[in-house]
């Protein structure tokens, strides 16, 4: 049998609460469903934007590309890691095979984390975050997210020192 | 192969968004029927408009909650739009995608357990100074 995941069960019991409303309290239940109805409404275009952003970055961005680019050396490699972790896609235990293999072959810890932040930076999902907080506060905090995984970076070479 | 390559970023793509489908279409009816339980005043009350205090609760939250970054976008805004500070919200949203407390095992067997353990202290700090500076600068200009 097929193992249902842990998101599918948050679903259902999110469900089981809008049927106990439903039953026992109708005016909450209306009030909740007239809310959410409108927040789909907003998002639903978004979400198509998504949708194809992604499309877009699977289809040019796989862990090949970045090993090809992962390979420069000094300040140009930490770029490419920046770059690599923002056009990154799919899940992060994707990418922790590679980073080890990377990691064997003399990419420091640094350069992993640096890596691993700015995954955090995913422009496919830009669209929803400058739909609810602007373009202009998600830009400053895009710059400042770069800059601080560039400082961790630093913190983690200077606190794990390589053999 | 450039067709094959094509289908399969789709394929990848609706694979992706079909994993966060359900945790999606839960967060905004948690947060439809928050939104309608809490009044305002509550958030109010549970921010104190203190700077460091806020981002230190807002980065908390972030660093325990797991899932796709679209919900954190749709959490962090309707927080916001219920009052909540933006200090609380960016450290939030920060520590929601950096810190990564779920993932410590798989990140722990694969680059180390001491890389694990300080990648997420420091991002967890991180995420404070990141919504302090955000809102400063963004504040200014």
């Amino acid at each position: 049998m097929k193992k249902i995941s842990g998101s599918w069960y948050f679903l259902i019991v999110i469900i089981l609460i809008y049927l106990f409303l439903l039953i026992f309290n109708f005016n909450l239940f209306s009030a909740t469903l007239n809310f959410f109805y409108n927040i789909l409404l907003k998002i639903i275009p978004i979400i198509i934007l998504v949708f194809v952003l992604m499309i877009i970055f699977n289809y040019f961005i796989t862990p090949k590309f970045m090993l090809k680019h992962f390979k420069s050396k000094g300040i140009k490699k930490w770029f490419f890691v920046i770059i690599g972790g923002i056009l990154s896609t799919g899940p992060i235990y994707m990418w922790y095979p590679l980073l080890a293999d990377l990691k064997q072959k003399g990419l420091s810890y640094g350069l992993i984390a640096c890596f691993l932040y700015n995954r955090a930076i995913k422009i496919p999902l830009l669209a929803i975050a400058i739909f609810y907080f602007g373009w202009r506060y998600i830009l400053i905090l895009t710059f400042v997210m770069i800059f601080m995984s560039i400082i961790q970076g630093i913190i983690i070479n200077k606190i794990i020192k390589e053999k | 192969m450039l067709e094959r390559s094509l289908k399969k970023s789709i394929s990848k793509a609706a694979k992706g968004l079909w994993k966060s489908f359900p945790m999606i279409l839960g967060t905004i009816l948690l947060v439809s029927l928050i939104s309608t339980l809490i009044p305002k005043s509550f958030y109010t009350s549970v921010f104190s408009k203190n700077v460091f205090l806020d981002s230190l609760i807002g980065g908390l939250i972030g660093s325990i909650s797991a899932g796709t970054p679209i919900t954190s976008y749709i959490f962090g805004g309707e927080l916001l739009s219920q009052g909540v500070s933006l200090f609380a919200v960016t450290a939030f949203l920060v520590a929601w995608v950096t810190v990564g407390i779920i993932q410590i095992p798989a990140e722990s067997a694969l680059l180390g357990k001491k890389f694990a353990f300080i990648r997420n202290i420091t991002a967890f700090i991180l995420a404070i100074i990141v919504a302090i500076i955000t809102v400063l600068i963004f504040n200014i200009i």
